[in-house]
């Protein structure tokens, strides 16, 4: 396929059987959302974030750009702001791995750092005091901007309805919300018998430390009633798949596919035999490689030492 | 017994136990039981009678707003899980 510069080259990502790990009767399907430019889906949310600020008119020329991210959507608008003039600081964790810092550095972003102990709690909290002190910053803030949903209503559901048009169920995990949401909804204006599952992160005790409930955080563009269940994955459990997803069907992506896949596995039995499962990939394992979680050893030892650090 | 996972922020109400053991055949009677051990959970595990928007509980990893709320059947063995919502990676 042949485009004319890197932004028209996002989405249109590969959808793969993964006739080895899908349970009898069912056929589990991956969306490997890593073949998009940067690795991530999060092009595909960049490039909504980006486009819907100019068109509105909130994103004028030059203008700073502020974020609050993990990764992701940190790397995902360093180069789109790289290549369209606008400075971009992102507010992320402490504990997020060496290799996405470099990432960034390497497109020309700023990083301010969040306290480990607050989780992607702390870098929203973060990026909003700085945006309300300094009006000047550009918040995307793609925790509550509908163009983060809007890029899988109109990009990602529709890919999978071209592959899939009989799909039964689709699960992705819980970052921003943004996929289940905007994909969820799509699905289901296709066919309303369709089901939604969101796979959570079991996050260390360290990231649920917080002072008070009150703390707590719902992203606002999570829309809790398109889902039919929610179901939590261990680091452990994670894992696990992470590592037999690339043992058995030669795919190596992120952890975070690993949680969906167990879900899309354990959600099979409530379905109609014949069913068919599209679970999603939002990166590969690559940018993942120094917090150990691939790294030969015991994979309980591994998960309990890093279960941390992992999801950051 | 169902063994039930108490968060970091709620455990100065449970002299500092991470997991409590507590009588119930439901999430609801489960909820009970533990605040009647412990009254400084009550206010924190119930909205009156819904599970407060900042917390999610799940039964053996399912968060219950999705099965019976309240409601849902606890098994003999269960874990139940409350932990706080948080913005996730991304």
């Amino acid at each position: 396929m042949r485009f004319g510069d890197v932004s028209q080259a996002v989405g249109r990502t590969p959808l793969i059987g993964l006739p080895r790990l899908s349970p009898d009767g069912y056929e589990v399907l991956l969306k490997l959302d890593g073949a998009n430019p940067t690795g991530s889906v999060k092009d595909r949310v960049a490039a909504y974030l980006i486009r819907e600020a100019e068109r509105s008119g909130a994103l004028t020329p030059g203008r700073r750009i502020l974020e609050p991210t993990s990764g992701n959507t940190g790397i995902a608008l360093a180069a789109i702001c790289r290549v369209r003039g606008y400075p971009l600081t992102c507010v992320m964790p402490e504990n997020t791995s060496e290799e996405r810092r470099q990432a960034l550095t390497m497109f020309g972003a700023e990083i301010v750092l969040s306290p480990a102990t607050e989780g992607s709690n702390g870098s929203v909290r973060v990026a909003r005091e700085m945006a309300t002190a300094d009006p000047g910053w550009f918040l995307p803030f793609q925790y509550g901007n509908p163009a983060n949903p809007l890029a899988h209503y109109e990009t990602t559901a529709p890919e999978i309805i071209a592959d899939v048009p009989d799909v039964a169920a689709f699960v992705g995990g819980l970052g921003t919300g943004g996929t289940v949401t905007g994909v969820g909804k799509r699905l289901k204006r296709w066919n309303p018998d369709v089901k939604v599952y969101a796979a959570e992160p079991e996050y260390g005790d360290l990231v649920y430390g917080l002072r008070n409930l009150d703390e707590g955080y719902v992203p606002e563009v999570l829309d809790l009633t398109v889902l039919d269940g929610r179901i939590k994955v261990d680091s452990l459990k994670a894992l696990e798949m992470t590592r037999r997803l690339a043992e058995v069907e030669g795919v190596f992506a992120g952890v975070s596919t690993g949680a969906s896949l167990a879900v899309a596995i354990r959600v099979c039995q409530r379905l109609p035999r014949g069913a068919k499962v599209v679970a999603f990939s939002p990166d590969g394992g690559w940018k993942y490689l120094s917090t150990g979680a691939y790294a030969p050893g015991d994979l309980e030892e591994i998960a309990a030492r890093i279960s941390g650090t992992l999801w950051a | 017994m169902p063994t039930v996972r108490i968060p970091t922020v709620l455990r100065r109400h449970t002299d500092g136990a991470s997991r409590l053991e507590a009588e119930g055949g439901t999430v609801r009677e489960v909820f009970g039981a533990l605040i009647e051990a412990h009254p400084g959970l009550d206010g924190s595990l119930l909205d009156g009678d819904r599970v407060p928007g900042f917390i999610n509980v799940y039964v053996d990893d399912e968060d219950v707003r999705y099965l019976d709320g309240l409601d849902t059947v606890v098994p003999a063995g269960a874990e139940i899980s409350i932990m706080p919502a948080v913005a996730g990676g991304a």
